[in-house]
Parts: structure tokens; sequence; C-alpha cells
């Protein structure tokens, strides 16, 4: 009954049920855990290659998701294992993925920079910086022409901004009123440049105004506050008002990739941020609003404990592409 | 022009005459009626009718939400149309000179193309990109380009170059019918061209060349607006006793290896005709082809290549034929291969 809770009541526990709560907080952990069991794989020699951590981002990318179904698709960037989990999908498939195997959601053949889930309406991470905001535009023309319902959501980074496929992917959804939602996650650097020295405004939002759309930038680390501006856009979206800009506040913990050394940032900023945790600030808030106890919380965070455990046994027991099938997939039909 | 040496049987359709633009049309046309999923998109390819007046008046039929008129945006614009072919579209998009694909590189080879791959298969991109391309037209250089052997370098793209008012309907809806992105290329040249082209629905398979005219003292290997020129050489030649065998390649990824590497071993002698930059063009891959092959053992000389010359596209009428490959230049290298032997 959200008219009788008091005024200051956060948005997300005016809005979801309890139980809605504790799964998005599971989720938070599941990301949490994934990344952290990722990176050990990683260093243990388990996954080769390199990937992007969002460790510190987790609230943006559940936060993000709340407002969606199944049938909504979302576009996701390098930094994109959190997407991935907040959409719904397997972290067995995924980690499976990670390890190169058949089993996993791209059959080994794309790894952590194209991890997918296309049933769940993940349509990819992205290599490239600002390679899917077109490819979200177009998912929303086929939402709008084919009468689906379905809304886009498109996650880039402060990087992309000043990309150019940012411009011309807001100016197009704006110009046809397409249902979706361009979000923004700001966690300052794009790899080491800071947005001070790459981005002519002070906030990112504020480019919304340039393509007559909402811009609203929210602390990314509150799950709230990223689920209410989302509620707003998606909502906007879903009846056919067009798109909407959300620049969502946060930081990643780790370095850009695994080759990183730190050298753009302070310690005293990195700790300041990490006392910032966005996963002890959603759990203080269930318990808080009296959502659910400490014991609970404890018991979905050892939930997905348990569940990465298995998903990363799934994963080294999966079967290696064959090597003979290496082209396969590079056309829907066999070419010689 | 001996255009009637196909070695696909002709549909059987009743033909009518139209020009090579009138056949994209109705090729497009037909689409856009039988198939909702099916949109435009481009540069002024509404009320405008696109710069060379091959959409014409479709927006009046299908409407704007069909016919859709881009901003001036070939990178956005070309991965809206990937990211609704992803996601059930049918788009076919135009770029108004493929010069200026080079803005959209990144959508056509990182996205387009990998998609499906990078994803194990769980998508296609069953998108189809029209891109008027070649010189003849005083546009110097940045609207004159052959782009086309960059495009056939990439896994996951097909490409072809229709010669014919017929093949240029039927490769594009070929191209619609196809899971997978279909870049074709179509000559501005030859956009005025007439030719008989059979009425309603038929599709020209892609992979496949055509023999235009059959002969046996040379193959003649020839793309796009070069076919043409090869054929009128090759009447001149017959004039002379030499029979030269033309092969429109019609598509180039994937090429039709067992047509070409035949007639090598019918006629003994290749060379190879298209306008595009000579060094590390189609012909290059062609004569590979051949050299890998136990057509090799064929050969009864050098094989030949005439390509772009190695510059931009210049502006003056005279530099400008001069270069790309003429019909005295086929000639020339036909009647050296033709006397010629290993």
């Amino acid at each position: 009954m959200p008219d009788l809770l008091p005024e200051n009541t956060p948005f997300a526990i005016a809005r979801y049920t309890p139980d809605e709560l504790k799964a998005a907080l599971r989720k938070m952990y599941l990301i949490r855990k994934f990344e952290e069991g990722a990176e050990e794989s990683y260093t243990r020699g388990l996954i080769h290659g390199t990937m992007h951590l969002s460790i510190g981002q987790e609230a943006s990318a559940v936060g993000a998701c709340m407002a969606l179904g199944d049938a909504d698709k979302i576009t996701s960037t390098h930094r994109g294992h959190g997407h991935c989990v907040a959409k719904g999908a397997d972290v067995s498939r995924m980690f499976a993925e990670f390890f190169g195997k058949e089993s996993g959601y791209c059959r080994g053949r794309g790894g952590s920079m194209h991890i997918a889930d296309v049933e769940k309406g993940n349509l990819g991470a992205n290599g490239i910086v600002g390679g899917g905001l077109p490819i979200a535009v177009g998912a929303a023309l086929s939402a709008k022409r084919l009468g689906t319902g379905a809304v886009t959501v498109c996650f880039f980074g402060d990087g992309a901004n000043n990309e150019g496929a940012f411009h011309e992917a807001l100016n197009m959804a704006a110009i046809w009123k397409l249902p979706v939602v361009f979000v923004c996650e700001n966690n300052k650097y794009g790899m080491s440049t800071s947005t001070e020295r790459s981005t002519a405004v002070r906030r990112i939002a504020t480019r919304a105004d340039a393509y007559a759309m909402p811009g609203v930038t929210v602390d990314g680390n509150d799950f709230s506050a990223v689920s209410e501006a989302m509620d707003a856009a998606v909502a906007r979206a879903r009846a056919g008002e067009g798109p909407s800009l959300v620049e969502s506040m946060t930081y990643r913990w780790r370095g850009h990739s695994k080759s990183d050394r730190n050298r753009y940032r302070s310690k005293e900023e990195i700790a300041d941020w990490m006392a910032r945790d966005p996963i002890t600030r959603m759990a203080d808030m269930l318990v808080e609003h009296g959502i659910a106890t400490r014991e609970e919380i404890a018991g979905l965070e050892a939930g997905a404990d348990r569940e990465i455990a298995e998903a990363i046994e799934f994963a080294k027991t999966g079967e290696n592409p064959k090597v003979a099938e290496v082209t396969r997939d590079v056309y829907t039909e066999a070419v010689q | 022009m001996n255009m009637d040496a196909g070695t696909l049987a002709r549909p059987e359709q009743e033909t009518r005459e139209l020009s090579y633009a009138e056949a994209i049309r109705e090729a497009m046309d037909i689409a856009l009626a039988a198939d909702e999923r099916v949109v435009l998109m481009g540069e002024d390819i509404g009320v405008y009718g696109g710069a060379f007046q091959v959409t014409g008046d479709l927006v009046h039929k299908y409407g704007t939400d069909r016919v859709i008129d881009t901003p001036i945006s070939e990178l956005g614009g070309a991965g809206v149309a990937v990211g609704a072919a992803m996601t059930g579209l049918r788009p076919i998009f135009e770029f108004q000179f493929s010069d200026f694909a080079t803005l959209a590189m990144e959508q056509i080879v990182n996205q387009a193309a990998k998609v499906r791959y990078m994803l194990g298969g769980a998508v296609s991109v069953p998108v189809v990109m029209r891109m008027p391309a070649g010189s003849g037209t005083g546009a110097a250089a940045q609207h004159s380009q052959s782009l086309e052997a960059w495009f056939a370098h990439v896994p996951g793209l097909k490409v072809v170059q229709p010669s014919t008012p017929e093949d240029a309907k039927g490769l594009l809806l070929a191209a619609l019918e196809d899971p997978d992105p279909v870049l074709i290329f179509e000559h501005k040249l030859l956009y005025k061209m007439k030719g008989e082209v059979p009425a309603g629905h038929y599709l020209t398979p892609i992979g496949k060349a055509a023999i235009r005219r059959k002969g046996t003292d040379l193959t003649i290997v020839a793309t796009s607006i070069m076919v043409h020129k090869a054929l009128e050489a090759a009447q001149t030649l017959a004039g002379e006793g030499i029979e030269a065998e033309v092969v429109d390649l019609r598509t180039i990824r994937p090429i039709d290896r067992e047509t070409v590497l035949g007639s090598v071993r019918k006629t003994s002698r290749l060379l190879c005709v298209y306008e595009g930059v000579k060094t590390l063009g189609i012909g290059a891959e062609i004569s590979a082809m051949v050299a890998e092959s136990d057509a090799f053992d064929y050969l009864d000389a050098p094989i030949v290549r005439l390509g772009g010359a190695e510059c931009p596209i210049p502006y003056n009428p005279d530099l400008e034929r001069a270069a790309v490959p003429q019909v005295p230049d086929i000639l020339q290298a036909a009647r050296a291969l033709a006397g010629e032997r290993v």
C-alpha cells in the first residue's frame, strides 16, 4: 500500500514487493560473486583473454532491468557481465562461455566481451565502444513497427558518449519517438581518461537536451534511485512517448581490464567509492524497512555463493568446441 | 550486346524491358507488398526518390513508416538497420554512395558481419545494403569508388554485383530471402541501362556466376559494368577470329569457383577485368583460385588482370576514363593473351 508508507520511503520499497526486492538483492550478490569467481578463474589461468569487471556497479545493472520483462531487449557493453545476469541469464552458461566451452551462451565463440542471452532479450555485450547504441535503436524500431510493445534498454559507458554513434543513435531515436532508454553508466573513466578530461559537459545527462529527450542523473549505487529513474523512462517508452537518457553515476572497483595498473586514480578515491558499496546500501535499506532480516540476507549471499561455485564446476566439465567447426555460424547456411 | 547465354534457365515469367534502376525498384515494391517486415531506409529515399531515383515514388505507396528517410548518419543508420534485422525486420538500407559506407564500417564489419558468429549462431542479421558504386559520373574521388573487394574480405558478409536489370532485381529478391547480411554493389552507370526483366517474383541465386558469352580461346572473368565492356570487346575479337568466353561473376563472396575454373579448363587463358583498384583486388583472388587448383595445369599463358589504376578516381574526364579499364584495354590484353603460349 504505497499511500500508507511514510513520505520519505524510498521508491523501490514502495514500488516492489518484498520478494521482488530480495530477488533483486540476490541478483546483485550473484553479479558480485560472478565477477569475483571470474577474476579468480582468470588468475588461476582457467580463463584466457581479458575481461572487464563490474564490481561496484551492481545496483546500476539490476536497478535498470527492474522494469523489464523477458520480451524487452537490452544491448550491453564490454563491461557487460552484470547486465547479462540482471536480464536473467544462467550463470552456468555464462561461465561455460568464459571457459570457452560449447555449452556457453556463445558456444565458446564470443567469450566475456560478447556475452549474450538472446532468449532473455540480451542482444549481446559489445567489444566496440558505442557499438550497441545504433543496434538498440534498431531493436526499438522493430518493436514499434511490429507492435510488440517491447522496450529496449541500451547500456553504455561514459566513454561512449563521445562516440559519433551515441549522437547519431540518440538523434534517430528522438526523431522517430522510439521505445528505447539510453543508460549511461558513468564510472568516471573511459579506460584511464576521466570524464573531466574527455567530455565537454559536466553531466552527460544534459546531452539529452540536444536530442529533445528527458535526461536525468542518478546515484548509480542507489538501487532505489536507479529503479525510480528507469521506471519513469521505461513507462514513457512503453507509452510511445519516445526515448530517455539516464546517467547512472557509479564506479568500478577494479581496473579497466586485466592490464590496468591503476595509475590514473588514487587509493583514496577507490576507498571512498568502496565505502558506498551498492550491495551494502541495498541490504541496509531492506533491513531498515523491514523487508528482510540480516539472517535472510546472509542466506541470499550464501545462495549466490553456492550458485557460482556450481556454475564454475559446470563450466569446467563442459566440452570444448570442435576445431573442425571453427567456421560454423559465420553464415546461417553453410557457404563454401 | 549478346546477353542471352546465361548458365541458368530464365524464369518462365513474361518479361518486359526495364531499366536497371526500375528493376531494383520493382524488386523493392514486390518485397514491400509481400512482407510487412520489409522497410527501406536511407538518405533522401522518400519524396526525393533517392539520389539516383531508385526508390522513386515508393514512399507514396508505402508511407514514411516503411520508406524511411534517415538523417545524414551513415554509421547510426546502418546500425539501426542491423539492430532492426536482428529483431525481426527486413531492412533494405541504401547508402547514397557506396563511398559513404566508409563512415559505417564499424556497423558493417564489426557488427553485421560478426554478430551471428560471436553469439554462436543465436541470431541472424538479415540486412540488405544497397551500394551505388563506380566511376564515370564526373563526381571525382569520394563519390566514385569501387570498394566491393574490401567488404568481400570479411567473413559473414555476402557481396553481389549485378550487371543486368534482370539480375539486379533477382539478386535483390534473393538477398531479402537470405538470412545473412548481403551487400549489393550497383554500378551507377548501369542504372539507366535497359534489359528484359521477368515480371513478378523470382530469385537470381547468390553465389552463382553466369556465362554471358561462350568462347574457346580465352576466359574473361568480369564484374558489374566490366561485363558489358568485356562483351563489347568480345564481339570485336570474334571478328578477328578470337572467341572469348565472358563470365559474369555476379557474386564476389562467395565466389562461384566451379564456373570460373570450368571455363579456364576449357579456354586455357584467363583475363580478369574489374573496376576496383587492381592491387589486392578481385582479380588477385580469382588468379589465386586458379593457381591453387588443377585448372592451373590447363593454362597456356600467364593470367592477366585489368583493374583500376593505383590512384583515386580523378575529375578530368580523360583522366577518369584512364583510371579504369576500357574496351581498348580489354582488346589489347585479350589479343596479347590469345597469341601467347607458355
